[in-house]
Parts: C-alpha cells; structure tokens; sequence
C-alpha cells in the first residue's frame, strides 16, 4: 500500500461508498416491499431518513455517546480505505470491528436498560462471526502467501477457486453482519418497536444519522468482501466481483424477507458450528495440497 | 420539498382506546395502504419519532405517560389525536375517569374525528400534520420555534372544562 493508493482509496471509499450505501438500503427496502407485496418507498429514502435526522434538534444523553459514535463512523471509513487501497487484510477487520465496538460502548454510555440489553445482544453478534472472520483472514493468508488485499490482482485464479468452504461460511456469517433475518438480533431494519432496536433507544437526531451512514459504509465494504473471493489478474475479475455481490445481496434479501429471527442461543450456535467445520476443512485441506 | 416531510416516523400511544382506533392505525402499515410509500415507518421510540398519533382519551392514569412520551419526543414534532374520544373524549366524555380528549394532556395539532377513525382519514391528517411539521422545521432552523409545553395543557384543561374544575384543580395537584 502506497500514499498514493491510500489517498486514492481515502477519496474513492470516502465519497463513493455512501452513495453506494445509500442506494443498496434503497433497493432493500423497495425489493423487501415489493416481495410483501407493497408499492414500498422511494429509491432515495434512505437518503432522505438521514437528511431529516440531520434537521432536528440536537439532543444527546451524555458528552460521550456522540464521541463514540464519530469513532465509530471514522473506523468504518478507515476499514474501507485500507482495503480499497489493497492494504492488509487483518488490518481491516480489526478496524472494522473496533468500529462495531465504539458502537456498543456507545450504547451502553446511556446507561438506559433497553440500550443496555441492546448492547449485549450485540456483542453476541460479534461473538457469531467473529470466528469466522479471524479463520477467513487465516484462509487467505494461505491462499494468496500475503495478507495485503492488493495482493489477489496478481493472482492466475481467484481465491474461491482454493477457499470454496470458506465462502460459503462467509456467505452464513454475512447475513449477520448485514444485520438480516434470521439473525438480525440488534439493529435490525424491521421490528422497530422491539428489543431488536434496543442499541440506538437513547440515539436521535445526528448521532442515528451517523449510526445509518456507518451502515452505509458497512455495507459496502461487506459486500466488497464478497467481491474479493473473485477477483483476479484480469479486468473481468471485477465485472465477475460485482455481479456476484449484486447476486449475493439479492439473495440476502430474499433470506430477510422470508425467515423469522431465532434466538441468540441458535445464532451462536449455528454460526460457530458452520465456521468450524467448513473452515477447518478447508484450511487443513488447503495446507496439505501446499 | 425538504426531506422532513419525505421521512415522518411515526409513534402511536394507546390512551385507553376500545383499540377500533389502533386498529385503523395499524391498518395503514399493511400492504392496502402502504403508508411506507411516503416513508412513515412505525417506529416504537418517541426519540425516533416525528409524529405522535394518539387514540384514545385521556384519564387521570396515563396522562403522566402520554406527556413524557411527548417531552421525550425531538423538535419538530407533531401530534396527531386519532378518532373521535383522542379528539373530544367521544361517548367517554362524561364519564368520571376521564379527562376528556388528548388535548388536555398535550399540544394537539391535528384532530382526526372518527368512531372509528378510517385509514384515509388517518392519512389526511397526517398529510396535514407534515405542512405543520416542516413549518416547525423551518422555524427551527431559524432558531425561531417555541417548544410548546405540556403545563400549558393542563391549565387549558381548567379554563375550558367548565363545571368539571375540581378534577382540573386536583390534577394540578397530583402533578405538583
């Protein structure tokens, strides 16, 4: 990772990824109307939840909760830099789940109870597919010898081809981490009466706007995650990066729209279960061909 | 057309409604009415919330609730009474539990008559309460918007019901 492709990445991720964002949120909540079978709302709004947050009053619960939440925002844009500028892999998913932590200590800085539990059934989020990810980076050390995201434009074939396993076990974890059924426990899109909203109970006005483009970039980069897996030496890489994140966002739509949420107990479970299998399988498969 | 009024979230209170009210009000999230075309979404949380959509009348146990979840709730904001007891108090109004239609607990600003109240009557009202709420924006923005307070309400409610101002006066106890 040069200066150059880090400010390349700073203004591209920066300025792009929210747009991005944006629209995909758009598209969830048109195409999740329309499966219910809804007219659903426009394109843009999304764009307009944020805007209308940004107008209202200013009220904060403490000094801090704010402070946590721009880190939380900065760390998510950070994440995204040092990957689009083909920086270390580990790196970025300790940034980005640092991010997820200023998060949950914002939460809990309000001191409220439903914050509080909200807090918590976040941290088993993090707990879920936390495995996973730290086991995917692992994977893809091995399979690209370097652990620096630039590294898969000099490959001959992109890494699905040696980390199928680990893939299909991303793809579990996935729907967690873009806050979907059946595991959307915190935060979830739907369900705004209940517990699962818990985290931003105390959040208002420009802090919840902050926590929305947070997932905007969050989103991005997840999906960003998936494009990885096929992308090699060749220009046709990306096309094939991109329609496959297209295809896998669908289908996480669809997953949203047509399972009911479990228990944190069958999340934790089923995640770790998944993780554990598949990806020691194919690590150990992977080190023995090497 | 600013976003405010692209993007109204909405809380609703139960204000010892016989739930024909509430029902309505439900009925305008499913997929006939759809009111997510114009970005209402039913949030549960008066920090979230826009619009307060009250049914129901008001009695002397769920005023202290009703009026937090106002204070709670971020300027702009717009309260909407639903159906004909949050209006005037309906059928209940001479009962002696009840306090009379929700503007005796809080600021009201836009009535929505009805027993009980249609999905489209609910609809209009909150088209109206949107012109009100990105007036409230704009006078916000301005650094001109007085807060209304709940206080106010409760005085309004001694001066207006006449005949009934021990209960008025009482209340004004309870609430110190």
């Amino acid at each position: 990772m040069t200066a150059i492709s880090f400010i390349l990445a700073l203004v591209g991720f920066g300025l792009v990824a929210p747009i991005i964002g944006c629209l995909l949120a758009g598209l969830d909540r048109k195409i999740t109307a329309r499966l219910q079978g809804r007219v659903g709302p426009p394109l843009l709004q999304p764009y307009y939840d944020v805007r209308k947050l940004l107008a209202k009053e200013n009220v904060s619960v403490n000094r801090f909760q704010d402070f946590y939440i721009a880190m939380s925002l900065f760390l998510a844009i950070l994440a995204g830099v040092m990957f689009f500028a083909g920086g270390n892999f580990l790196l970025v998913v300790f940034l980005i789940t640092l991010s997820t932590l200023f998060l949950i200590v914002a939460a809990y800085s309000s001191r409220s109870p439903f914050a509080e539990i909200g807090a918590e059934r976040e941290i088993i989020q993090v707990m879920s597919y936390e495995p996973l990810v730290i086991l995917m980076t692992i994977a893809y050390f091995l399979a690209v010898r370097t652990f620096d995201v630039g590294a898969v434009f000099g490959l001959s074939q992109p890494i699905i081809v040696s980390l199928p396993l680990v893939f299909i076990a991303f793809l579990f974890v996935l729907t967690i981490k873009l806050r979907k059924s059946p595991f959307d426990l915190s935060y979830s899109h739907h369900a705004h009466q209940e517990l699962v909203k818990g985290i931003t109970t105390e959040m208002s006005g420009k802090t919840l706007a902050m926590v929305e483009v947070t997932h905007w970039y969050e989103n991005v980069l997840f999906m960003s995650w998936v494009g990885l897996f096929f992308v090699w030496g060749s220009w046709i890489g990306i096309l094939v990066a991109v329609i496959v994140a297209l295809t896998i966002y669908f289908l996480e739509i669809l997953i949203d729209s047509n399972f009911a949420r479990v228990k944190w107990q069958a999340m934790l479970k089923w995640s770790w279960l998944v993780t554990l299998v598949f990806c020691t399988i194919n690590i150990v498969v992977l080190i023995m061909v090497s | 057309m600013s976003s405010t009024i692209k993007s109204p979230w909405i809380i609703h209170y139960d204000a010892s409604s016989c739930n024909g009210c509430d029902i309505e009000v439900l009925a305008c999230l499913t997929p006939l009415y759809d009111v997510e075309r114009f970005g209402i979404i039913n949030t549960g949380n008066p920090k979230h919330a826009d619009i307060l959509l009250v049914t129901g009348s008001v009695n002397e146990r769920n005023i202290s609730v009703l009026q937090q979840i106002y204070e709670q709730m971020i300027e702009p904001k717009v309260v909407i009474a639903c159906g004909i007891c949050a209006t005037t108090g309906g059928i209940f109004k001479e009962c002696y539990n009840t306090l009379g239609g929700v503007d005796k607990a809080v600021p009201v600003d836009v009535y929505a008559p009805g027993c009980a109240v249609r999905p489209e009557a609910i609809i209009d009202a909150v088209v109206i309460g949107l012109s009100i709420l990105e007036q409230k924006r704009v006078a916000l923005a301005q650094g001109k918007l007085v807060s209304e307070t709940t206080a106010e309400c409760v005085t309004a409610a001694d001066k207006i019901v006449d005949g009934q101002t021990v209960r008025a006066a009482a209340l004004k106890i309870t609430k110190g």
